[in-house]
């Protein structure tokens, strides 16, 4: 049972992270598709931090060098969609799917070039990220993820910049005639989700394993934030009960084989991987009438139309 | 001091291939209400948006108070104390009353700007209070009425202690009552000493509130007068350059039997329920011209895509001759006898990215004529897209092969009305045929819904304007909250009776 | 008419023709993606950037008859996915589901093969309807709850892939899973006779037995692909949905049925290009790597993209990049690794996601030329 709830917690953080990273952009007007490339990318560049970090540095020091490389590398990678999508009104849908496709090659020349081999895995210690509660195992994710989550909810709510983001993703129009700079609040939109992509793609590979190929990019996690972001209305906490009920089929995906209750049930792993998204689609067919997604996003904002 | 507040002298704006402004000077007084009057495309609202800082003009300088200023933005006009009241109306629709009006000019703490509200909503209700605009702070934009959003617009222009008010056609989506009020409330603006630029192209709104009244015509500068001194005839004809005809010469009606029978029509809105269109009957008779009157958004585009086929109806029932149409697709009632002229010739109208020729068979590519088990015959519809175009004048670069997107608005309406009257059906549906063309466009169209009638057509014409629906129709029929309220005889009825049913302040049967 | 058309310059007419405007505008793509591949060779290894790198994955595909023939064998699915996704993109969709709808058509391919023992035909007419029903999902989605086929697509992609995994895998025991390879039975020794035939074409290419009459099955069909959109009442339907919905509903055209006929035919061409490449052997299925997407099918939105979606134009840029990544493959161990060319190849799709910037910029420049002002929009009033 503990089993269940580490990787409960564990992917409940990602998911979270990552579809509060979409909701910024979103609701600031921009689709981000590339959510799942963003992971990549900063989960590419955690792992290189802690591993150029000496062997001597301290937890501490570990875990807050590497996170910021993830989170300003998939800062830097947002900035790239951010760019085509504001500053030429590129196709947002195309140009993040580019950038996921782009996302895995890269990491994998970047990593066999970092490794000089012909393999694209790398490994780490990711002991400065553990801690042990009683019987429970947890990662300092978990206190990073609660914290990204308040202070999503107020910075969204409650200040300045969240009142003009959410009006750029609903009516540019009406925030540019009152002075406020749409280009800029996207740009800050895009980059914001680049950050949290860039942490939850490191919180996605780190804590559980102490390898990682970077061949298989983030398997999908990235696609599953996307629907977890929409099955919570772009609304930081119901994004979190989401990602708590999408974290909880992927976690039985991984340990169901070692549960003795469960292997009966001679299901393979793949079908519990497949089940999120079997579910994330009934979700969607039931609530889509409802639906209420930011009404600019996906649409360019053009001064001249104003 | 100088006696002007606001001045724009000798603006030009540019845009390619087209000079929305030439030359154009108007100059505001401090506490006057100033109208500025234009047809569509005149450059009133290009104008405008040089003021406001949307757009930099080419040549030209802007004074405020006798000085020279540069406005590069909306936060430059705002600085200046320029507010303006947009034709459509720049709300967040799923933000609150208060949340819209600090919008831009957030109170907030200096170092993390956090949201502190409580003094905007008290100066937020004691200016509704001075200025009587009532509204409630902490309703929800898209829940409430089309003149309490245009109130909580001006809120936001007195909110920033804005001194120069424009107002972009400010009308064209109230009811007669709520124009009064808005009247009033001008009035009482500028009596507090603002001073406010209206923008319109009704000539009695003028003649009700402003001082002075400066009058463009394709993108020219024609002259400002006294509106006290000068009538409505005379400021018409420097608003469109020649006597306009007001009357149309009509042929006797002499009507056949019926056309289109609606009975007992309601159309539900999916999204919260209400009736759009309730329980609506009426008929139209072959060679006569009846007219759906009635304000923007009282449900008369549901009615006509009931009548279409575009919506599904809740109940009732539509007869085309004899035939029930009520249950039958979109197609199939288009080939049962039904050509519409749509309300927006660019959502519904046309394929903008295919070619002229291919518009014009939209409704009949697949006809014998046009396909051969399943290929398109190109020679054909070029063919027939050349006969279309000499027929009715329609103008375009590269005639057939023009893509629809580069023609002109007027052009792109008149093919719209060729593919449609040339589909020969009995019943011809226009919806607001002449909306935002030119006086030549609009001239040719309504003569054309004429010829329709007289050669034996039912036309049943939906319209927004007063005086088309007073000029073109025999029969009017006012439409208010989704109801018809009335029906008037265009040759006994005034436009004041007609606003009274419009506004849902009389009704009869 | 004509005469009109024939006193405009040169210039004025090339500013005026889309189709060149397109084919400019992606050769610059190229041209970019190629310069940033090179910059991200000179980062790895400046000394080795242009001989050892550009140069190799330049030349590499015309080097050798072998070469040819694997460039060829590659380009003809990817013609099928670039297809998919551009007939989709035709109608206003984005098929960013053929990676789904290939993997279930590979498995429709590889089942009849390796278990039922049909001819190629048969099979690849399986691969074509087992795409052609993953395809239609996300149509049905779309029409019936209005959700965005992207999303649905990318949902259904994950699914079928596990789905087709857990099949092909069988817990080790299905009859298509070889447990020596690790990857399904090798149709040339199991099921020689659902091999699409070679037609003598792998002797022209120094005996790869890879290359066979399918370059010529995707290039036929990519004609088919154009008639049909250029020629015919339904292309003429589904392009007219796909510019605007709203006045193809106007005009009385069944939006809905066209919406899933549109992604179920786009289904089907992804489903035949797995099809085509299973049944010629080019590779097994490994049902143990269960979590990537087969990248054929991504690389059909970079075919697509490239050439504007015109079917024929698919045709040339497929080849192009399968062209460039057998290119990457032939890169030296020693200095540089394979998915060199899968950078190069996504960086043309996101400098593709502005070609329309760059098809401006030229028709700009073209028509600064002549002054030929007729396009932009006036004030409004």
């Amino acid at each position: 049972m503990f089993l269940l709830l580490k990787y409960t917690l564990l992917y409940t953080v990602v998911l979270m992270l990552v579809a509060l990273g979409g909701m910024f952009s979103e609701r600031s007007g921009i689709i981000n598709i590339a959510l799942e490339g963003i992971m990549v990318i900063g989960g590419l560049m955690g792992v290189i931090a802690i591993q150029l970090l000496p062997q001597g540095a301290s937890a501490a020091t570990i875990v807050l060098v590497s996170v910021l490389a993830a989170a300003l590398a998939g800062m830097l990678y947002a900035a790239l969609l951010a760019f085509a999508s504001i500053n030429l009104n590129a196709d947002q849908t195309i140009g993040g799917t580019a950038l996921n496709m782009l996302a895995t090659a890269l990491a994998m020349v970047i990593a066999k070039g970092f490794n000089g081999s012909a393999s694209a895995k790398l490994d780490y210690s990711n002991r400065a990220f553990i801690y042990e509660i009683g019987p429970l195992t947890v990662n300092v994710f978990l206190f990073i993820g609660i914290a990204i989550l308040i202070l999503s909810y107020v910075i969204l709510y409650k200040t300045r910049l969240g009142l003009r983001l959410r009006a750029c993703g609903e009516h540019p129009q009406a925030a540019d005639s009152v002075g406020i700079n749409v280009y800029k609040m996207r740009y800050i939109g895009v980059l914001f989700s680049g950050i949290l992509g860039g942490i939850g793609g490191m919180a996605y590979i780190i804590p559980s394993v102490s390898s990682w190929n970077f061949e298989v990019g983030v398997s999908g996690a990235g696609f599953l934030a996307l629907a977890v972001m929409i099955f919570g209305q772009w609304k930081p906490f119901r994004i979190f009960f989401a990602a708590v009920f999408f974290a909880l089929f992927k976690s039985l995906a991984n340990i169901a084989s070692s549960i003795p209750m469960m292997a009966a049930l001679g299901w393979t792993q793949n079908m519990y991987n497949m089940i999120p998204f079997i579910a994330s689609m009934v979700i969607l067919a039931f609530t889509s009438k409802k639906s209420r997604a930011p009404k600019a996003e996906g649409v360019p904002y053009d001064k001249g139309s104003r | 001091m100088s006696e002007y507040i606001i001045e724009m002298l000798n603006i030009t704006k540019e845009f390619p291939g087209i000079r929305a402004n030439d030359n154009i000077t108007l100059q505001l007084r401090k506490g006057e209400i100033h109208a500025l009057l234009g047809e569509n495309g005149a450059g009133k609202s290009t104008l405008m948006s040089v003021l406001f800082g949307l757009y930099q003009p080419e040549k030209g300088e802007i004074r405020k108070n006798g000085e020279v200023v540069r406005i590069k933005d909306p936060n430059d006009a705002n600085a200046l104390g320029i507010g303006m009241v947009h034709q459509h109306f720049k709300l967040v629709e799923v933000f609150s009353v208060l949340d819209n009006i600090i919008l831009g000019v957030e109170p907030a703490t200096k170092r993390l700007g956090f949201l502190q509200k409580s003094d905007a909503r008290k100066k937020v209700l004691a200016l509704s209070e001075r200025y009587g605009l009532k509204v409630d702070p902490d309703a929800m934009i898209e829940d409430i009425t089309v003149g309490m959003q245009q109130r909580t617009e001006i809120l936001k222009m007195l909110y920033r202690d804005n001194e120069v008010l424009i107002f972009d056609e400010p009308t064209a989506v109230l009811t007669p009552q709520e124009i009064d009020e808005l009247m009033k409330i001008m009035k009482g603006l500028a009596a507090e000493g603002k001073s406010i630029l209206f923008i319109t192209h009704k000539l009695d709104e003028i003649k009700a509130v402003a001082d002075r009244c400066t009058v463009l015509r394709k993108g020219r500068y024609v002259g400002t007068v006294d509106v006290a001194t000068t009538s409505k005839e005379e400021m018409s004809e420097m608003m469109v350059g020649r006597k306009v005809q007001l009357v149309m010469d009509k042929k006797p009606l002499t009507p056949g039997e019926s056309i289109l029978s609606v009975q007992n029509l309601t159309v539900r809105s999916k999204k919260h329920g209400k009736p759009l269109v309730n329980n609506v009957s009426f008929n139209v008779r072959r060679g006569e011209i009846a007219c759906i009157a009635g304000i923007d958004g009282n449900g008369q585009s549901e009615l006509v895509y009931a009548l279409t086929g575009l919506m599904k109806a809740e109940s009732g029932k539509v007869f085309l001759g004899d035939k029930e149409i009520s249950h039958m697709t979109v197609r199939e009632r288009n080939l049962a006898g039904i050509s519409h002229i749509p309300e927006d010739r660019h959502k519904h109208g046309l394929v903008l990215d295919y070619t002229l020729e291919n518009n014009l068979v939209l409704k009949r590519y697949f006809d014998k004529q046009f396909s051969e088990k399943g290929f398109l015959k190109f020679a054909e519809i070029r063919q027939y897209a050349e006969g279309l175009i000499e027929k009715f004048d329609v103008r375009s670069g590269q005639g057939p092969v023009t893509t629809a997107r580069s023609m002109s608005g007027g052009n792109q309406q008149k093919a719209i009305i060729a593919r449609e009257i040339d589909l020969g059906n009995d019943l011809l549906i226009a919806v607001q045929p002449t909306r935002g063309l030119d006086v030549g466009a609009i001239e040719y169209i309504r003569k054309e819904l004429l010829r329709q009638r007289d050669s034996g057509k039912a036309v049943l014409l939906v319209s927004l304007e007063l005086d088309e629906v007073l000029e073109v129709p025999d029969r009017i029929l006012v439409m208010y909250e989704g109801e018809i309220v009335g029906e008037l005889d265009p040759k006994h009825t005034t436009a004041k009776e007609l606003g009274l049913y419009m506004a849902g302040a009389q009704r009869k049967g | 008419m004509e005469s009109n058309k024939e006193k405009k310059s040169l210039t004025a007419r090339l500013a005026s023709s889309e189709a060149f405007l397109s084919v400019a505008a992606s050769l610059i793509c190229i041209l970019i993606g190629l310069a940033l591949g090179v910059v991200v060779l000179a980062i790895i290894n400046p000394a080795h950037a242009f001989k050892d790198g550009l140069l190799v994955i330049l030349q590499s595909g015309l080097k050798s008859p072998r070469n040819m023939g694997t460039v060829l064998a590659n380009a003809a699915p990817l013609i099928m996915t670039g297809l998919s996704v551009g007939f989709a993109f035709k109608t206003g969709l984005f098929n960013i589901g053929a990676a789904g709808q290939y993997t279930v058509g590979a498995f429709g391919a590889l089942y009849c093969a390796l278990v039922l023992h049909l001819p190629w035909y048969l099979c690849l007419l399986v691969a074509m309807i087992f795409g052609a029903l993953w395809g239609a999902i996300p149509g049905i989605f779309k029409a019936y709850l209005n959700i965005n086929e992207v999303i649905t697509a990318i949902m259904f992609n994950w699914i079928g892939l596990y789905m087709v995994n857990d099949i092909m895998y069988g817990k080790g025991k299905s009859p298509m899973y070889d447990l020596a390879t690790t990857k399904t039975y090798s149709l040339r020794k199991a099921a020689p006779e659902s091999m699409i035939p070679s037609c003598g074409m792998s002797d022209m290419f120094g005996k790869l037995q890879s290359v066979t009459i399918a370059i010529f099955i995707a290039v036929f069909l990519a004609l088919v692909v154009y008639i049909v959109l250029n020629k015919t009442t339904f292309g003429y339907e589904l392009r007219a949905c796909g510019f605007n919905k709203n006045a193809a509903q106007y005009a009385g055209i069944n939006d809905k049925r066209n919406i899933i006929l549109s992604m179920t035919i786009a289904g089907a061409l992804a489903g035949v290009g797995a099809g085509l490449y299973y049944l010629s052997t080019v590779a097994e299925w490994n049902p143990q790597v269960s979590t990537a997407l087969p990248a054929i099918g991504f690389n059909g939105i970079s075919a697509a993209l490239l050439a504007c979606s015109n079917p024929i134009g698919t045709i040339f840029s497929s080849l192009f990049i399968s062209y460039i990544t057998v290119g990457g493959t032939k890169l030296s161990t020693q200095y540089y690794t394979k998915e060199i060319a899968d950078v190069i190849t996504a960086l043309i799709i996101y400098l593709c996601a502005f070609s329309l910037l760059f098809k401006n910029k030229i028709r700009a420049v073209l028509a600064g030329k002549t002054r030929n002002i007729n396009v932009g929009k006036g004030g409004d009033a």
